[in-house]
């Protein structure tokens, strides 16, 4: 995610670093590097001018000059900056107390409109609440069928239209329907459209006026050049947006959409589509990504997911464990688990500070098997030997091997390894403190 | 058929005109407004210029060689009044496309293998139904493989245009392995006679390396079933994608060797210049452009015209 924005100002910005003072000139380049990596990250013209002015306005002020570090300085002028136009604060969707609450999904073709209904509702799904999708895409060949797909993959029920060919009475019905069988929840997948097909922008005002949904939400692709701003501002004027989902942010799209949409219509980006499958949406977090921007990383949703991956009664039980270096082969694979839930380590390592300037990473395939051997392995072992490493011998090994499909060496491997974390710990343990950069 | 008369009408440049005319009003307004009643090249002129080209996402860079171009030529006083920059403007690009105009060649093979790829969304189902019909109307017999086997209800879309265009849809379950569905049809157009096989193929981001290297499986596996195909791999690009446009084509040539691109979703007020760049950097031909969603909306790309219409009021 906006990657290569990143390692565009982390290189202005390690020139800047290595110098004792800021000078007219310094700042003037910095700024023309800011300005084309923003231009080719797809930020609109217009935004990309006054961002450039304000930050240089700050740059040439006092506080830089005074400043011992005055490459620092800018880098977060420019950071402050990027948060100030994105948002300073997270924006959730709220849901009403009267229920159903209402979302209306819209957007060109092919931006994800469809997709994104189907996690969005997932993730309220997730949340304890009953949902019924709303196919309202009458145009597209299939469509309706993609939506009810969706819907029997998650169980989530769609709302049937009985080939309905109005897309504002099908609307209408659904909710109807939602508030008689108390869902807590609508989501209407409209057709996509251009946001000059006056006609079919004034199907979305007619469907808005009707059933006044809580949410409209606008879903655009990350991968938007110059256009974004014409489509957000079309769709914010002529039928209104609530906040809008950025769509295929896994990719190595800039991005520079997010700011545009965001200084243009001034409505929250709420979520980001990071991935094909159902559950690859996330919140969007406006001061994290301008770090990430910044290619400082994004140790706040790393540390997120941890969260949500180890509760905090397992990780009491696993300290405990290792005060009394009584950490087993069973508690390491109970960890393995637990790391897997934080999803795939290629997202995982991203998400590091520093990562992404190293560039010999790009070319590295993470191996997402890795874990799966290890787990093999260990499942292959008697409880015995998961509990006490250190009577594995020769033929258990061959054993073990041919129970998990691997072969001595990984076992080898595996059990390596394994001293090697326990002396860590031991160390850990003792030392007290854990030096945190943080 | 309706459509069959409408694709078939005498002055397809005139519909290309059409189709074109709002992605024209605003370029061309654009550029007239900065043009219009000067006589000087300045530096102010030329930072107008370059927010116009921007805008119409042809990227910094293009657009900063493309004034480079501009300034040396006004140094040289060869370029002194707007109707020269204009003429001045349009030959450098008209240069940069022509490169690699070239119109899709069907007849080079029988059966002739099109494979369809692209990101998320750029429109390749729909480009592949027009396609077909475009090909039908050409009297050629057409099969179409669905080989979007992952994204849900992409097989009955494929159907639907497979019924309106009046052409066979070889097709597995869904989650399939598309290889497989994609080799099954090259045995069918053997065994039917068919002219050409369409291939279409699930959505991807050029970024993810397991998916590339399933396109990869597929081409290879079309050349063992028919020795030579596939004929044409065409790379479909949102034109309302900024320069993400040119890491898509670089990364998708990279992996499959592109020999077309096509251009949809031209009808909106997103200006496609990105495609531009695509050509300069890979010297890739475009083939077609979405103007429309209509059955008959698909267009033969033509270096001249395009440019023509991009610049006549």
């Amino acid at each position: 995610m906006f990657e290569s924005l990143s390692n565009r100002l982390e290189g202005i910005f390690k020139k800047l670093r290595g110098r004792g003072k800021l000078d007219d000139k310094n700042i003037k380049d910095a700024m023309r590097e800011v300005r084309i990596a923003l231009l080719e990250a797809d930020v609109s013209f217009k935004v990309v001018k006054d961002f450039i002015e304000r930050v240089r306005e700050r740059a040439v002020g006092q506080e830089v000059m005074k400043s011992l570090t005055p490459g620092h300085q800018v880098i977060k002028i420019v950071r402050d900056e990027l948060i100030a136009i994105m948002g300073d604060t997270l924006s959730e969707i709220i849901l009403t107390n009267t229920p159903p609450t209402v979302i209306m999904m819209l957007g060109l073709h092919g931006s994800g409109k469809t997709t994104t209904t189907g996690k969005l509702a997932n993730k309220f799904k997730k949340d304890g609440r009953k949902v019924l999708l709303v196919p309202a895409d009458v145009h597209r060949p299939a469509a309706i069928e993609q939506l009810n797909v969706i819907g029997k993959e998650l169980d989530i029920e769609v709302f049937d239209g009985k080939g309905n060919k109005n897309p504002i009475e099908i609307c209408d019905r659904s909710v109807k329907y939602a508030i008689e069988k108390k869902y807590d929840l609508v989501i209407l997948d409209t057709a996509g459209r251009l946001h000059v097909e006056k006609d079919l922008m004034d199907e979305l005002r007619f469907i808005k006026e009707k059933i006044t949904p809580q949410e409209v939400l606008l879903i655009a692709d990350a991968m938007t050049g110059q256009d974004a701003v014409k489509i957000a501002a079309a769709f914010n004027e002529s039928i209104g947006i609530d906040g809008i989902i950025l769509t295929k942010m896994e990719g190595d799209a800039r991005g520079g959409a997010a700011l545009s949409i965001r200084a243009v219509t001034g409505k929250p980006i709420k979520f980001a589509g990071v991935g094909e499958k159902l559950n690859d949406l996330e919140l969007f977090y406006p001061d994290r990504m301008a770090s990430r921007i910044l290619g400082m990383g994004d140790i706040l949703s790393l540390v997120e997911k941890a969260e949500t991956a180890f509760s905090e009664e397992e990780a009491k039980r696993l300290e405990n464990k290792i005060r009394k270096e009584t950490f087993t082969l069973e508690d390491f694979r109970d960890q393995l688990q637990q790391v897997k839930k934080m999803g795939p380590i290629n997202k995982i390592i991203e998400m590091i500070p520093g990562v992404k300037g190293l560039k010999g990473l790009k070319n590295i395939e993470i191996n997402e098997k890795a874990p799966i051997k290890i787990e093999a392995i260990i499942n292959s072992m008697t409880p015995k030997e998961r509990t006490n490493h250190i009577i594995i011998n020769g033929s258990r090994r061959r054993r073990i091997a041919r129970g998990s499909g691997t072969t001595v060496q990984d076992v080898n491997r595996l059990l390596k390894q394994f001293v090697q974390m326990k002396k860590m710990m031991k160390k850990f343990s003792k030392g007290g403190d854990i030096y945190c950069p943080l | 058929m309706i459509f069959k008369k409408k694709w078939n009408e005498k002055n397809p440049f005139r519909r290309l005109k059409e189709g074109l005319a709002k992605t024209r009003a605003n370029f061309i307004g654009g550029i007239d407004k900065v043009i219009g009643g000067r006589r000087k090249i300045d530096e102010e002129l030329l930072e107008e210029l370059e927010e116009t080209f921007i805008l119409a996402d042809l990227g910094i860079h293009t657009v900063s060689d493309i004034l480079d171009g501009l300034r040396e030529g006004a140094k040289r006083e060869k370029i002194r009044e707007e109707a020269d920059v204009k003429n001045y403007l349009k030959k450098s690009m008209l240069e940069i496309l022509n490169q690699a105009d070239s119109e899709l060649d069907t007849s080079t093979s029988s059966p002739f293998v099109i494979l369809v790829i692209g990101v998320n969304g750029s429109g390749k189902t729909t480009t592949i139904g027009k396609l077909a019909v475009k090909f039908v109307n050409d009297n050629k017999k057409v099969i179409l493989a669905a080989g979007d086997t992952f994204r849900a209800a992409a097989i009955e879309q494929l159907e639907i245009w497979g019924e309106r265009a009046g052409v066979d849809v070889i097709k597995s379950k869904s989650g399939a392995d598309p290889s497989a569905v994609i080799f099954d049809a090259i045995q069918a157009v053997k065994a039917r006679n068919a002219d050409i096989l369409i291939a279409d193929t699930a959505g991807r981001l050029h970024t993810k390396t397991n998916l590339m290297e399933e396109l990869k499986k597929i081409k290879r596996v079309m050349d063992k079933g028919l020795p030579g195909a596939p004929h044409e791999v065409m790379l479909v690009l949102d034109a309302t994608t900024g320069q993400n446009g040119t890491s898509q084509a670089a990364l998708f040539n990279e992996s499959l060797s592109l020999t077309g691109l096509v251009l949809t979703k031209l009808d909106g007020t997103a200006k496609g210049g990105v495609i531009i760049n695509i050509v300069k950097e890979l010297g890739i031909p475009v083939r077609y452009i979405g103007i429309g969603e209509g059955i008959d909306d698909l267009r033969e790309f033509n270096a001249a015209q395009f440019v023509d219409a991009l610049f006549e009021e």
